[in-house]
C-alpha cells in the first residue's frame, strides 16, 4: 500500500458527529410522530424519511471518503462555480416554500442548494487564500476574498432566505484568523455597538456618548498636539452610522423582522402592544420557551413532553428541534447537547490548527465557523436569547438537504485531516 | 492572538447557553403538575350527590337532572331561526340579545344559552338539535328537596369561591359545592369524587386523544347517602308554629344527643334557591336585615338565658354544699343589697327550692348564689369553680358539633370581671346578675336544649349532632361518647322535682298536657336595640326550657320567641305542643296550637324601624293574625289618604 493511500480517521469527531445526528432523529421522531408509532421505517413518516436521509449520508460519507483528498483542493474552483450555478437555476426552475425560492423538486423529493453552497464557498475561500500569490493583508486581495462569499449570500438573499444569508458572515473568523487587519474587527464591533446602542438608545444619545469617548480619548490619552481631523472624522463617520442602521432598521427591513429585533432590544413600551407582539410574532418563541422550561431538570422523557406531542411549537422538528430536547430530556439532555456542540467545534479546531497545509487549516476554519453560527444562532433563538433567525440546528433539524450539506462539510475535512500524514 | 478568538467565543456561548437552560429549566422551572399543564384538556365526570333522609327514613333532598342548552358562538352555521325559537320558547329578539351576550363573553368558550329546560322540552328539542351547529344540550345535576321545610338545616349548594378554589385543589371553577346546613358540614361525604380524564390537545385546541393512553384517567365514586337525626314531621310542626315569629327552636333527644329538630323564624322554601332564580332569591334572602333569613337563630343567636339558668346554680348549690333542699329564704317581691334591689313577683314566702325554682323566685337564686360566691376565700376564687360547672353543662363554648354555624355564648370566669374591675376590686354583688340568668351570661338556644338534655339525664350529655347514618361509614366518636357534667347524680332529683312542679302549680301550669309528665322552666329576656344612636329597650324575648317524660327524657327542647314577653306566654306555648307531637304523633291541646297558629309578632318587629315611639312589655297589645292584616290594611289606606291629601295641597 502506496502512503497516499493511507490515511487516519479522527474518531472522536466522527463519535460526535453521530452522537448528535443520533439523537438528533430521537428528538425527530417525538416531535413529527402523529399518535402511536407503527414502525420506525416507515417512509411516510417524516422521522422515517430522515432515517433514510441519514441512511444515504453514510453513503455521501463512504464517497467523500474515497475520494482522493487532493481533489477537493484541485476542482475547489469547479465545485464553487457550479454552487453558484445551482443558486442562480433556482431563478428559473425554484420551488417556493413558505416565501422562499430555495428549493429544486424532483417529484416528491426537495433539494436546496444553498446548504451545499456554504460548502462550496468554504473550499472556494480555503483555496483562494492558500493561494502563494494571495496577501490577505492586501486591499487588493481582501476585495476579491470578500466577492467569494457576497456573491452566493446575495443570491441567496434574492431567494428572500435572509437566514441562509447571515451564516456567509461566519467566514469573518477565517479572514481574521488567516491575517485580515485588525481595523476590520475593529470596524464590526464598532457597528455593532453604534446599531445597537441606536436601536435601543435613539441616535442622539449614541452620538453623543461616541463624541465624548472620542475626544475623551483623543485628548487624555494622546497627545494634544494631534491635529482633529482624525477624531472629528470618527464622529462623522459615527453619524452616518448611527442614522444609517436607523434607516435600515426603519425602511429596509419588513415589518416582522423589525418586530423580532424590537422584542429582542425591548424597544416596544406598551404593555398591549407587546402583549399583543408576544401572542402573534412572539408565538413560537414564547411556546419553545415554555415548552423548555416545562422539562425541569430530568424532562418529561421519550415521546412524553405534552407541548411536543401536542405539536404547540411550530417547526418543532425542524428549526425549534431545541425545544423539544429541553421539554423532554431536561437540562441533563439540553446542556449535555449545548456540550457536544462545543466539543465538536473544539476539535475541529485544534485539528485545523495542526494541518499542515494552509488550504486544510482554512478549511478545517471555515468548517468550525459554519458550524458555530448554526448552532449560535438556532439555540440561541430557541431559548429566547437572540432573535429570530430561520435556520437549522446542524445534523439536528429535519430535513435532508440540511443534513447532507453539513455531513459534507464536515466529511471533507475529517477527509483532509485524515490525509495529513501524507503532506509534508 | 488570532486562533483564540473563535474557540474563546465557542467556550463562551456554550457557557451562556447552558446557564439560559439552567435559568429556564431549573431557576424559574416549577415542578411539573398535570392540571396546570394547558396543553392536556381535563374532562371531569361529576357523581352523583348523596339524598339526605331524615330519621325516618323520608327522602329530603334528593337530584334533578336539569339541561341547558348551550352555545359556542363561533361554531354556529346559518339556521332556522323560526323553527329554533318556537323549539325554545323564546322571542327572536331574545335570540339575538342572548347570542350577542354569548360572543361578547367568549366566540370560542361555551356559555349558557337557556338554562333550566322542562323535561318536556328537552324531549323535544334533544332529537332536533344535531341540526344546529355550535348549539348543544349539558346535562347538569341539580338538587331536588322533596320538602318545603328544613332550609336552615338542609342547606344548599352553589358554585365555589375562587378563594377556596385557591385553597383547595379538588375544586375548578363552576363546581358546586355545599353552602350552608348539612350540605355544608357533610359536603366531602356527600359530593363524592369526581373523575376526571386526560387529554392531549394540539396548538389549535383540538383533542388529539387520550394523553398516555388514559393511564391518569379516574372514575368518578357517587357520594354517599347521609340520613340525619332530623323527624321531619316534627321539623314541620315547629316550622308552622313559629311562623309570624322570629326566633328558634331547638329539640334533642337526651339519650343519645340527635337532633329531633331545629327551627329558626323567619325562614324560607329550600326551593328557592335551587336553578334558574338561586342568585336573585339569594340576593334577597341575603339583603333582608331586619328578618335576617340566614340566620340560624337556634344555632347562632346569643341571648341572656333568664330563668332556666337558674335551675344550674340549684344544683351547684348543692353539689359544693351550701344550701339543703329545705332551706328557706324570704322575699319580700325582691332581694336587697346595700342599697339595691333585685325585683321580684308576688308569690308565697320563705321559699324553699321546690317553690323557688317553680316559682321561679329571684331573691332564693340571689341567696344561692351568694352563698356558693361566699364558700371560698375570694370571689374570683368562687367564680372560677362556678364557671367551670356551668360550662360543664356545654355552655361558654361551640359545642364541637357536626353544624356548619355555632356561637360559643359567653360564661364568665374571674378573668371577666378581673379585666372589667381590676384584680380584687370586685364583689360578689357586681355579679349577682348571674344568678337569675341575666347579667354576663349568654347561651344559645341549642346550648339551652343541651342543658335540659343534661338535666334530664341527671347529670351527663351526648354532643348534640345532625348525622345519625352514613352508608358504610361509622358516625364519629366524639357523638356516641358521654360528657359528664361536675354534678353529682344525686343532686338532680329535686332540681328535676321543681322543674315538674312549674308545669304542676308553677309558671307554666296552664301549659299541661294529659299523660305527659313535663319538666320545664320559663324565662323572659330583657333586649335591647340600638335605634337613632340611643339604646332602647324592646319588649322580652320569651324563653322556655323543657324535657319530657320526667324520667327517662325522650325530648329535651328550648324554645326562644323574640319579643315574646313573658316565658310560658309564646315558648311555653311552643314547647308543650312539640313535646306532644313528639311523644303523642298529634295534639290533645287544641287550644294551645289554635292560639299560636292564630297569633302573631310582626307588629313587634315593626315598631323599632316605623320611626314613631313605641311602648313594650305590659303596655303592648298582642294581635291575631287577622288583627294584624286589618290593621296593615288601615295603615295602607291611611298612607294612600295621605298621600292624595299632600297631592291635593300641592
Amino acid at each position: 500500500m502506496s502512503r497516499a493511500n493511507q490515511f487516519k480517521i479522527d474518531w472522536i469527531t466522527v463519535i460526535l458527529f453521530l452522537l448528535l445526528v443520533l439523537f438528533g432523529w430521537v428528538n425527530i421522531v417525538s416531535a413529527s410522530a402523529y399518535g402511536e408509532i407503527n414502525s420506525l421505517l416507515d417512509f411516510s413518516t417524516p422521522y422515517g424519511k430522515h432515517l433514510l436521509f441519514i441512511i444515504i449520508s453514510v453513503f455521501l460519507i463512504i464517497l467523500i471518503l474515497s475520494i482522493e483528498a487532493k481533489f477537493f483542493e484541485r476542482f475547489s474552483s469547479i465545485i464553487y462555480l457550479a454552487s453558484l450555478l445551482s443558486l442562480i437555476g433556482l431563478f428559473l426552475f425554484g420551488k417556493n416554500i413558505n416565501g422562499a425560492t430555495s428549493w429544486y423538486s424532483f417529484g416528491s423529493m426537495t433539494l436546496q442548494p444553498s446548504e451545499f453552497a456554504k460548502a462550496a464557498t468554504a473550499l472556494a475561500v480555503a483555496k483562494y487564500i492558500s493561494d502563494l500569490q494571495t496577501n490577505i493583508k492586501e486591499f487588493n486581495h481582501q476585495w476579491r476574498l470578500f466577492l467569494i462569499i457576497l456573491v452566493p449570500a446575495l443570491l441567496i438573499l434574492l431567494q428572500n432566505d435572509a437566514g441562509s444569508t447571515i451564516v456567509y458572515g461566519a467566514f469573518f473568523f477565517v479572514f481574521y484568523r488567516e491575517g485580515l487587519p485588525n481595523i476590520y474587527l475593529t470596524i464590526i464591533v464598532f457597528l455593532i455597538l453604534v446599531a445597537l446602542s441606536t436601536l435601543k438608545f435613539g441616535s442622539l444619545g449614541t452620538i453623543l456618548v461616541a463624541a465624548s469617548l472620542i475626544f475623551g480619548f483623543h485628548f487624555i490619552i494622546k497627545k494634544k498636539k494631534e491635529s482633529l481631523l482624525k477624531p472629528l472624522s470618527l464622529i462623522l463617520v459615527t453619524v452616518l452610522l448611527s442614522f444609517g442602521v436607523k434607516f435600515f432598521y426603519q425602511n429596509i427591513l419588513k415589518p416582522h423582522q423589525q418586530n423580532r429585533i424590537s422584542l429582542w432590544l425591548r424597544l416596544e413600551k406598551d404593555p398591549d402592544k407587546l402583549e399583543q407582539m408576544k401572542r402573534t410574532i412572539l408565538y413560537n418563541l414564547n411556546e419553545s420557551e415554555k415548552a423548555i422550561s416545562s422539562g425541569g431538570f430530568s424532562g418529561k422523557g421519550f415521546m412524553e413532553g405534552t407541548r411536543t406531542t401536542g405539536k404547540f411549537v411550530p417547526e418543532q422538528d425542524t428549526d425549534y428541534i431545541f425545544s423539544t430536547v429541553g421539554e423532554e430530556w431536561g437540562f441533563v439532555g439540553s446542556s449535555l447537547v449545548v456540550l457536544v456542540f462545543v466539543l465538536l467545534l473544539v476539535r475541529i479546531l485544534f485539528l485545523a490548527e495542526q494541518q499542515k497545509s494552509q488550504f486544510s487549516r482554512v478549511y478545517g476554519y471555515c468548517v468550525a465557523s459554519i458550524l458555530f453560527f448554526h448552532f449560535f444562532i438556532n439555540t440561541g433563538m430557541v431559548m429566547g436569547l437572540i432573535p429570530t433567525v430561520g435556520i437549522p440546528l446542524p445534523f439536528f433539524s429535519r430535513g435532508g438537504s440540511g443534513l447532507w450539506g453539513f455531513t459534507i462539510l464536515l466529511f471533507i475535512f475529517i477527509k483532509l485531516d485524515a490525509n495529513k500524514i501524507n503532506e509534508w | 492572538m488570532r486562533k483564540l478568538l473563535l474557540v474563546s467565543l465557542i467556550i463562551i456561548s456554550g457557557l451562556v447557553y447552558i446557564s439560559r437552560l439552567f435559568y429556564l429549566q431549573i431557576y424559574t422551572g416549577t415542578t411539573y403538575n398535570l392540571y396546570e399543564d394547558n396543553a392536556i384538556r381535563k374532562v371531569f365526570d361529576y357523581p352523583k350527590r348523596g339524598n339526605v333522609y331524615d330519621r325516618n327514613n323520608k327522602l329530603l333532598v334528593a337530584n334533578q337532572p336539569s339541561y341547558d342548552v348551550m352555545i359556542i358562538p363561533r361554531e354556529v352555521e346559518p339556521l332556522d331561526t323560526l323553527e329554533f325559537c318556537s323549539l325554545l320558547k323564546i322571542s327572536k329578539e331574545t335570540f339575538i340579545k342572548t347570542y350577542n351576550k354569548a360572543k361578547n363573553y367568549s366566540p370560542r368558550l361555551p356559555s349558557v344559552f337557556i338554562s333550566h329546560l322542562s323535561k318536556e322540552d328537552y324531549a323535544v328539542l334533544q332529537e332536533k338539535m344535531r341540526k344546529y351547529d355550535g348549539f348543544y344540550i349539558q346535562k347538569r345535576s341539580l338538587r331536588d328537596y322533596q320538602t318545603t321545610i328544613g332550609a336552615n338545616v338542609l342547606g344548599d349548594i352553589g358554585e365555589v369561591s375562587t378563594a377556596l378554589i385557591n385553597k383547595n385543589p379538588y375544586y375548578k371553577m363552576g363546581d358546586l359545592i355545599g353552602k350552608q346546613g348539612v350540605e355544608l358540614s357533610y359536603e366531602n361525604t356527600l359530593r363524592g369524587v369526581k373523575g376526571v380524564k386526560f387529554i392531549q390537545k394540539d396548538r389549535f385546541n383540538r383533542d388529539i386523544g387520550p394523553y398516555k393512553n388514559g393511564k391518569f384517567d379516574t372514575i368518578a365514586q357517587p357520594g354517599k347517602d347521609v340520613t340525619i337525626t332530623i323527624d321531619a314531621k316534627l321539623q314541620e310542626y315547629g316550622e308552622l308554629l313559629m311562623k309570624h315569629k322570629r326566633g328558634g327552636i331547638v329539640a334533642i333527644e337526651p339519650s343519645s344527643g340527635e337532633i329531633l329538630a331545629m327551627v329558626s323564624a323567619p325562614t324560607y322554601n329550600p326551593n328557592i334557591l335551587v336553578g334558574r332564580d338561586r342568585s336573585k332569591n339569594f340576593t334577597k334572602l341575603y339583603n333582608d336585615s331586619t328578618a335576617l333569613p340566614l340566620f340560624d337563630r337556634g344555632l347562632q343567636a346569643m341571648y341572656p338565658p333568664g330563668s332556666p339558668f337558674k335551675t344550674l346554680n340549684a344544683l351547684i348549690g348543692l353539689h359544693e354544699g351550701v344550701v339543703s333542699t329545705d332551706d328557706t329564704f324570704s322575699c319580700s317581691l325582691g332581694y336587697r343589697y346595700g342599697n339595691r334591689k333585685m325585683g321580684c313577683h308576688h308569690h308565697k314566702s320563705p321559699a324553699n327550692m321546690n317553690l323557688g325554682i317553680y316559682e321561679s323566685c329571684n331573691a332564693y337564686f340571689a341567696n344561692i348564689y351568694r352563698r356558693i360566691m361566699d364558700k371560698y376565700d375570694s370571689p374570683a376564687e368562687a367564680m372560677d369553680i362556678w364557671s367551670n360547672h356551668i360550662k360543664s353543662f356545654g355552655l361558654g363554648d361551640y359545642l364541637n358539633n357536626d353544624l356548619s354555624v355555632g356561637q360559643p355564648g359567653k360564661v364568665p370566669t374571674a378573668k371577666t370581671y378581673n379585666s372589667a374591675y381590676g384584680e380584687k376590686k370586685w364583689y360578689t354583688t357586681f355579679t349577682l346578675s348571674n344568678a337569675i340568668g341575666q347579667g354576663e351570661v349568654l347561651a344559645t338556644p341549642i346550648q339551652l336544649a343541651n342543658m335540659a338534655a343534661a338535666i334530664g339525664n341527671r347529670g351527663y350529655y351526648y354532643t348534640p349532632h345532625i348525622v345519625k347514618n352514613i352508608k358504610g361509614e361509622t358516625i364519629d366518636s366524639k357523638f356516641t361518647t358521654q360528657k359528664q357534667t361536675t354534678i353529682d347524680k344525686q343532686h338532680f332529683e329535686p332540681v328535676v322535682q321543681g322543674m315538674f312542679d312549674v308545669y304542676n302549680k308553677g309558671t307554666a301550669k296552664n301549659l299541661q298536657v294529659k299523660d305527659i309528665d313535663i319538666c320545664g322552666k320559663t324565662g323572659t329576656a330583657e333586649n335591647f336595640a340600638i335605634i337613632d344612636g340611643k339604646k332602647q329597650q324592646l319588649t322580652d324575648h320569651s324563653i322556655f326550657v323543657a324535657f319530657a317524660p320526667k324520667d327517662n327524657p325522650e325530648i329535651a327542647i328550648a324554645v326562644f320567641v323574640e319579643n315574646g314577653y313573658w316565658g310560658s306566654r309564646f315558648a311555653g306555648r311552643i314547647a308543650s305542643l312539640m313535646i306532644e307531637k313528639y311523644i303523642k304523633g298529634s295534639i290533645s291541646r287544641t287550644d294551645l296550637e289554635s292560639w299560636i297558629l292564630n297569633h302573631t309578632l310582626q307588629h313587634e318587629y315593626e315598631k323599632p324601624y316605623s320611626n314613631k315611639p313605641f311602648k313594650i312589655n305590659g303596655e303592648t297589645e298582642i294581635l291575631t293574625v287577622d288583627q294584624y292584616k286589618e290593621k296593615k290594611r288601615k295603615e295602607a289606606l291611611m298612607n294612600i289618604a295621605l298621600q292624595v291629601n299632600d297631592t291635593l295641597k300641592k
